[in-house]
């Protein structure tokens, strides 16, 4: 058993309605980044979790977020990355 | 008839919950912590509004584990009255109680302002005392109330009557100017398939005296009381 460090984003769905990352385009646009498209918020969430290896440390906080990291109405979520912490 | 209003850690209309079961409506409320396994036999359960845990995460998606959340879900799955209001709606939705979410509000501006709601439903339980597309104004107050829901599940709430308040101008018409938060169809307030749990972003406890801008909230507590009691 070995703690590992998983990284997961959680973002907003497409199609719906993200006003955060609306504001933050204009922002961007008004500062002269005139070449952004794009811009969605979300969250980025750091678990450092006991498993055995780094899939298993990965499995357990998929379970996390389907149970209550993630909303499945509105968010989708994306684990980055898991290595020893 | 008992109301048991809930207190989690960071509400802030349960005081006014209470008071206006006990003052408004003449009836016996208690208060239920979140920790507890009791609803000390209560008809009708009130998850109030506040901010629950700080809203950390998502609004309603930490309190929605609270102990005492394992009692409201099989009292509304008996058929038990839930009236989930603003930070209650949330936690009602993240519990699985309402179908869909509250969002950031479209403006990213937490707003407190009375506002004009229409009644889409007046054969619900929760709003049999006033008319059918009755406006009446009660106060809103968050940041989180945009309500989103896929187009499959708002097409459904619609078809079944289960769209019970929208947001609307003084004269009654649904338009994007009336819509504080940005909600899909400008809805205020939904019930479930079953109709016994309500949720909605406004505070009807908070418009039940002319003192304080409107006594246009009593009718629901006077619809649950009548239905319950009945």
């Amino acid at each position: 058993m070995k703690t590992w460090r998983v990284s997961v984003h959680i973002t907003p769905r497409g199609g719906i309605l993200d006003p955060q990352g609306k504001a933050v385009e204009g922002a961007l646009h008004s500062l002269g980044f005139e070449t952004v498209r794009d811009v969605h918020v979300g969250r980025h969430i750091i678990i450092e979790n006991d498993a055995a290896n780094a899939d298993e440390a990965k499995s357990a906080v998929k379970a996390m977020c389907e149970r209550l990291l993630a909303n499945p109405v509105t968010e989708d979520f994306e684990i980055q990355s898991a290595a020893e912490a | 008839m008992k109301f048991g209003v809930v207190t989690f850690p960071g509400s802030n209309c349960d005081y006014d919950a209470y008071r206006a079961v006990i003052d408004s409506l003449g009836e016996d409320a208690v208060y239920i912590w979140h920790k507890d396994h009791d609803l000390q036999n209560s008809d009708v359960i009130i998850l109030p509004g506040g901010f629950s845990y700080g809203d950390y995460l998502r609004p309603g998606a930490i309190a929605r584990f609270s102990p005492v959340m394992t009692e409201v879900v099989q009292h509304a799955r008996r058929g038990g009255p839930v009236m989930a209001i603003c930070n209650g709606f949330q936690i009602a939705c993240e519990a699985g109680l309402l179908p869909g979410a509250l969002l950031r509000n479209a403006s990213l501006q937490f707003v407190s302002a009375p506002v004009n709601l229409r009644i889409e439903n007046a054969d619900t339980m929760f709003t049999s005392a006033y008319e059918e597309h009755e406006v009446i104004r009660v106060p809103i107050a968050h940041g989180d109330g945009r309500y989103t829901a896929s187009e499959h599940e708002l097409d459904t709430l619609e078809g079944a009557g289960r769209i019970v308040f929208r947001y609307v101008d003084a004269k009654g018409e649904i338009t994007n100017s009336a819509n504080p938060n940005g909600s899909a169809r400008n809805i205020a307030g939904i019930v479930n398939a079953e109709g016994n749990v309500l949720g909605m972003m406004p505070h009807p406890e908070r418009a039940l005296d002319d003192l304080l801008g409107s006594h246009d909230g009593l009718g629901l507590f006077e619809s649950i009381l009548s239905r319950v009691a009945a």
